[in-house]
């Protein structure tokens, strides 16, 4: 029925196994969709966030998928910057979840605030000191460089690319496209910067302030370098559930491995500025402000040692050592084992620049507080990960998003 | 950011807390909440989804009977900010939106309800918990809707909130002064709500900037070291962080002072 719009050489299973396996997910996703409602009516009661934990689940998901979509302007950057010329086989991809990864965050800031019909007010009455402010102008303007890369994608769908005028547009977006991605990379860089910002201004907090180089704390540049390195390792990741799920290969090794391996590359340089950042800030900079390292991962039910060592250790050191060790990333087990590790130890950082900050006490007289979702901050977290999964499948039946599928898997 | 004192007259009005005469009796917090139409839950016995401006600690030394000792400390929004280090608030600086402001003319920190749009960075950057969300609609008993000030906005669902040092009444007294044509506010004619209310005259208010006001007679505020009390006994929360807060306070207890100024000291008392 559909096979009209199917890319042409390629194969695509019935359109009733498809619309099958997307059957759970399209119900994860109406029960997203209830719980985002609710949210809306009847206020952020809803959630469990509370006055000591303002951010909490939303905006570390926020923080979380910004990062990982971060495969979309660094591979951008090596493809129509660096003139890395075998990205171009997984550029489309990239920039695909680097799309879905920013239309979530968008949703998410859409639920994560008190008065959404408000939202407009960041732009008009803008504080120029916040690091917010920043954010949502980069944020907003890089979802629609997203977009403006997305839609020639789109263009290539076999009906679409049969109208002349669509066929002349996608085109010629292809051939501006550098710029679109120069921009991007411009874009993303202060933005992911900025969220960095975010916590590392705060001054009030100790845990999560950091001193400056400039006008910025480190932490802006750390989320930019981490975001270049966990974001190439998450669009592997997807790509290679995209290839378990469809059974087949669909992006070359060399292409994979050249990625990995500048991510290993990034990844490494990042935890040694991170690691040189955390020793700087233990003795310096938190006992300045009346804090011993200890006391940020004691007496307290969740946050020990241990995080630090799971973000540092087993998500930098340990999968930055195996994507630039040329045997140990030619190993499939060791490589996917770096590439989760990888997209864990960014995660786990926003988690502790968001919700950890939050939890230690800073008042002598307070404690630590904990917090635990609610199913309406989970189920809304889902939401868009179910708008994703949704998009990337169809974008994958109907568009050519692997330029090279066709010659991995001949049609006899 | 604004730099605190150039304009001309410029007040910085302060609130100076001893606790030594402080008996926790909470009718600071009550007055405050009267005065602000602060709203309230059926249930607040979750105290981190509730509102109260004003908020009294119960500090105890840690120490066994019969040495054991305890202090009660109201907290206040401490309308940081101004000269120091940082010279700015905790959150002034990074509200998107301009919501919240700092005065160069009262010293006050500011908050601005109809542009607030409830992103709640304010909060993550104070550090006393001072700012408050309201996570529910303001809902008042039948009947008690009629006893709320006309002077101060009721806050609607999804915004922050603090206290304001009662900025109506400034605004009041003001009006006051120029009608009798005045330019300066005289100490007692601009009070905050909890200052009158408290029943042991533990709370003083006044311009600390005032060589002749009680508030400055009693911290004695150093402007070289932002703001930083002369007085021995009188001390501000977390002074090492610089927010350079607006409120002291004020106590013979040597552990007292220690426990408010950081977290870690280890130092016995």
């Amino acid at each position: 029925m559909d096979s009209t719009l199917i890319p042409k050489g390629v194969k695509r299973c019935p359109i009733g196994q498809f619309a099958m396996g997307l059957g759970p997910v399209s119900v994860i996703l109406l029960w997203g969709v209830f719980a985002m409602l609710l949210v809306w009516i009847k206020g952020l009661n809803q959630t469990n966030m509370n006055d000591n934990y303002g951010f909490a689940l939303w905006i570390w998901a926020d923080l979380a998928i910004i990062a990982l979509g971060g495969g979309a302007f660094f591979t951008g950057f090596l493809r129509y910057i660096i003139g890395k010329d075998e990205l171009k086989n997984i550029i489309n991809y990239a920039v695909l979840v680097g799309f879905v990864c920013y239309v979530s965050a968008q949703m998410i800031l859409g639920m994560d605030v008190g008065q959404p019909l408000r939202g407009w007010f960041i732009f008009w009455h803008a504080n120029v000191h916040s690091m917010l402010t920043e954010v949502a102008f980069c944020l907003t303007a890089y979802l629609g460089v997203l977009i403006i890369e997305y839609v020639p994608l789109i263009l290539e769908n076999r009906q679409i690319d049969k109208v002349p005028f669509f066929h002349n547009l996608g085109h010629n977006m292809h051939e501006i496209m550098v710029v679109f991605a120069a921009t991007g990379a411009f874009l993303s860089f202060f933005h992911q910067g900025s969220l960095g910002g975010v916590s590392g201004v705060l001054f009030g907090r100790p845990f999560g302030y950091r001193e400056g180089i400039f006008i910025w704390p480190w932490t802006f540049f750390l989320f930019t370098w981490s975001a270049a390195a966990g974001g190439p390792c998450f669009t592997i990741l997807v790509t290679k559930i995209t290839e378990a799920i469809t059974r087949k290969k669909l992006v070359k090794d060399n292409v994979i491995e050249l990625l990995a391996k500048i991510s290993g590359w990034m990844l490494a340089t990042y935890i040694i500025a991170k690691i040189i950042d955390t020793i700087y800030w233990a003795t310096v900079t938190a006992p300045s402000l009346g804090f011993s390292f200890k006391f940020f991962y004691s007496n307290n039910a969740f946050y020990g040692f241990w995080i630090l060592m799971l973000e540092i250790i087993l998500g930098g050191i340990i999968p930055a050592a195996i994507l630039i060790t040329d045997k140990w990333r030619k190993n499939p087990g060791l490589f996917i084992t770096a590439i989760v590790l990888a997209v864990i130890g960014v995660c786990v950082n926003r988690w502790v620049m968001v919700l950890q900050v939050l939890a230690v006490p800073v008042m002598p007289f307070d404690s630590w507080t904990m917090y635990i979702p609610s199913w309406q901050e989970v189920a809304t977290t889902l939401l868009p990960i179910m708008g994703g999964i949704i998009l990337i499948s169809l974008s994958y039946r109907y568009l050519p998003i692997f330029p090279q599928e066709k010659e991995l898997n001949p049609l006899d | 950011m604004k730099e605190e004192g150039k304009g001309k007259n410029a007040n910085k009005f302060g609130m100076a807390i001893d606790l030594d005469k402080c008996t926790g009796c909470g009718s600071c917090m009550v007055a405050c909440m009267a005065e602000n139409n602060v709203p309230f839950k059926a249930d607040e016995s979750n105290k981190l989804d509730s509102i109260t401006w004003m908020r009294v600690y119960k500090l105890t030394n840690g120490k066994p009977f019969p040495n054991a000792d305890i202090c009660y400390l109201p907290r206040p929004c401490m309308h940081c900010g101004g000269k120091g280090d940082h010279g700015h608030s905790p959150c002034v600086s990074v509200c998107p939106a301009t919501a919240t402001d700092y005065s160069m003319e009262t010293g006050i920190v500011s908050q601005i309800y109809t542009r607030c749009f409830g992103c709640r960075y304010c909060m993550a950057a104070c550090p006393y918990h001072a700012r408050y969300f309201n996570w529910w609609d303001p809902v008042w008993p039948a009947g008690m809707e009629k006893y709320l000030s006309p002077n101060v906005s009721a806050r609607m669902r999804g915004v922050v909130e603090k206290c304001s040092f009662c900025f109506h009444r400034y605004q009041l007294a003001k009006d006051r002064s120029f009608v009798e044509g005045r330019r300066e506010v005289k100490e007692d004619e601009y009070q905050t709500a909890c200052t009158q209310a408290c029943p042991a005259g533990a709370i003083t208010f006044g311009d600390l900037n005032n060589p002749d006001h009680r508030i400055h007679q009693l911290v004695k505020p150093d402007p070289r070291h932002g703001g930083r009390p002369q007085n021995p006994t009188a001390f501000r929360l977390l002074e090492r962080l610089q927010t350079n807060p607006k409120v002291y306070y004020i106590s013979s207890k040597e552990w007292v002072r220690r426990a408010g100024d950081n977290s870690i000291k280890k130092e016995s008392t």
